[in-house]
């Protein structure tokens, strides 16, 4: 079996890097014994054409049929908004909106802090560059391997045990009762997002790190000459220059915190009150087997990014222009 | 002295942050060589005080018998492809983006950028549909497809951005010497772009490996071709806290990742720089 896997990884790439070189050098060549207005107007679809293809065969089109069933029934007959209606009044996706709000306020706002304070300030400690290999990282640790190693942080055993779970640890040789960090809900869901904010800080710090050196050292000498304190020179230089990148981050770690899944499913299977928009739809999906209630649940999840995108694609545009 | 002082907050939040990402990889690191009874028995940093109950067992059980060994290679058999496939496709399709008027370009590309944030979620129960009908669920076939699909929007916006960036006349002049396009992107465009495409593919290598929600779909509950985040996720829902099992099983899987981010890092902060950071 794993000579088979060794075997079609090998095949696979040399098919792929073959027929993409055939395709490309044969289609132009082919294209080139037209007119020239003919080759010009026809060889950018040559090269844009797999994409365009692949992007509309694997997202646009479902997305749009998706939106479609929504208003549909298991049935097959259309009812309207009946599929929103239901899960909205539905209490397990109540909560799941709930907490989806809560991973988008706390995610990006802790990412932004942790991210922006480790990059401001490694670099005035000596032992600075360890500190941001620390946070860089489990950027590349998946979201279930991130699970597994955070439950067994969270561990919790009954008061008077031996607690082997690390911040039970320190919460009991500081006094404290020994707290069941998963299944206690005033605290399962910060579990949860500290797990994946463990993942992502590195990232949010990464782009933070690059901004700061675009910050112009002028403006900062000349504030400080002026007797501005540290302080005083970061919320009224540094802070304003990295206003863009504050909102990038921002951007990116809402995206991140809309589409958790993998983190809740390892470590509570959306149990005790976690559930997000992404766990319940996979439930509907795969337990009750119902495409137009998953629909309606996707549907909203969308609407959710959908200023997200609009503010995205403005950005875009205005950067390239006439684009 | 004063000044020192002033420092000590700084070395606290910096040191305190530090400590809360060094200490889980710590604990994962020292766990998954402890046999389980010193698992069930004492805390992983007490095996400090408590030498030489380590161990390699773990691994050869998760390996053997949880069939762990299967899953790295087919996390690699899913991943290579997909990611050779998402920056062949993506470096074309920038490259006419970037360099080439024509009709529907710009719809082109802005569709492609308002599709970097729409949750694959939505697109799931339709696509799921067709790949039954084509019989391609539980083939790597499938999965490699339907990343390529769900990759292309960023790689296409971050090539487009960098290859946005190639001055026209490079182009222009080959274009006189009468070179076609394909010629152009073969001999200029690929070898120019070199970083771009690096920092891509660590970026897709990463993701691609560390997906669980595609492969969990598209691969069905066929353990024969899951690859690693479904085999881990599985051993979580079946062991419950077999914590020396699961610790070393997630040692496994981040094993490759981490290997490539480590190696290629350079890569991948220009390209994360040349995408992300404008602005």
């Amino acid at each position: 079996m794993i000579a088979d896997r060794i075997l079609l990884t090998l095949a696979a790439t040399a098919v792929i890097v073959v027929a993409g070189w055939a395709y490309l050098r044969l289609g132009d060549r082919a294209l080139a014994a037209l007119p020239h207005g003919a080759y010009r107007r026809l060889v950018p679809w040559l090269f844009a054409a797999p994409a365009v293809a692949m992007v509309l065969l694997t997202l646009a089109a479902p997305a749009l049929i998706t939106v479609v069933w929504s208003f549909f029934g298991a049935d097959g007959g259309f009812e309207g908004l009946a599929n929103y209606a239901q899960t909205l009044s539905d209490e397990v996706t109540r909560i799941a909106l709930r907490n989806t709000v809560l991973w988008v306020v706390l995610l990006p706002t802790l990412a932004v802090l942790v991210g922006l304070a480790i990059a401001v300030l490694a670099d005035r400690v000596r032992y600075g560059a360890l500190v941001k290999a620390a946070l860089f990282l489990p950027i590349a640790i998946s979201a279930v391997a991130a699970g597994v190693i955070w439950s067994f942080m969270y561990d919790y055993q009954p008061p008077g045990a031996a607690q082997t779970g690390t911040l039970n640890a320190v919460v009991t040789a500081l006094g404290g009762e020994p707290v069941s960090w998963i299944i206690d809900t005033a605290t399962n869901n910060y579990a949860l997002i500290g797990a994946t904010l463990w993942t992502q800080a590195g990232f949010a710090m990464v782009i933070f790190d690059a901004a700061l050196r675009s910050v112009p050292g002028e403006l900062l000498e000349a504030a400080r000459l002026d007797g501005a304190s540290e302080w005083a020179a970061f919320r009224h230089v540094t802070l304003p220059f990295l206003m863009p990148t504050v909102v990038v981050v921002a951007t990116t770690m809402t995206v991140v915190a809309l589409k958790a899944f993998d983190i809740v499913y390892v470590m509570t299977n959306g149990n005790y009150g976690t559930d997000v928009l992404s766990t319940v739809m996979y439930r509907a999906l795969f337990t009750a087997k119902d495409n137009g209630l998953a629909g309606a649940v996707a549907t909203i999840l969308m609407l959710t990014v959908a200023p997200i995108m609009i503010a995205n694609v403005r950005q875009f545009r205005r950067e390239t222009g006439a684009a | 002295m004063a000044a020192a002082l002033r420092r000590i907050p700084v070395h606290v939040v910096v040191m305190g942050v530090a400590a809360v990402w060094v200490i889980p990889l710590l604990g994962l690191a020292v766990s998954a060589f402890r046999p389980s009874w010193a698992v069930l028995s004492s805390a992983w940093w007490e095996s400090f005080a408590l030498p030489g109950d380590y161990t390699l067992e773990n691994y050869r059980r998760v390996l053997d018998r949880d069939g762990m060994a299967l899953s790295l290679f087919n996390s690699l058999a899913v991943v290579v492809p997909a990611t050779l496939l998402t920056v062949a496709v993506g470096a074309a399709a920038a490259y006419t983006l970037a360099g080439m008027r024509f009709r529907l370009r710009s719809a082109v590309l802005l569709t492609t950028v308002a599709l970097i944030i729409v949750p694959i979620q939505i697109t799931l129960v339709p696509l799921l549909r067709m790949f039954s009908t084509l019989d391609l669920t539980g083939s790597f076939l499938g999965i490699w497809l339907v990343h390529l699909g769900f990759g292309l929007p960023f790689a296409i916006y971050l090539l487009h951005n960098f290859f946005a960036a190639i001055p026209r006349e490079l182009f222009e002049a080959a274009e006189m010497d009468g070179a076609g396009r394909g010629q152009i992107f073969f001999s200029i465009v690929l070898p120019v772009a070199r970083p771009a495409l690096a920092a891509l593919a660590i970026f897709d290598f990463v993701w691609t490996w560390n997906d669980l929600l595609v492969a969990l779909i598209f691969m069905g509950g066929f353990r024969d071709v899951a690859p690693m985040t479904v085999a881990v996720s599985q051993l979580v829902a079946s062991r419950g806290d077999g914590w020396e099992i699961l610790t070393s099983a997630a040692v496994l899987s981040v094993l490759v990742p981490m290997a490539v981010f480590v190696a290629l890092q350079r890569h991948f902060v220009r390209g994360l720089l040349a995408g992300v950071s404008k602005g």
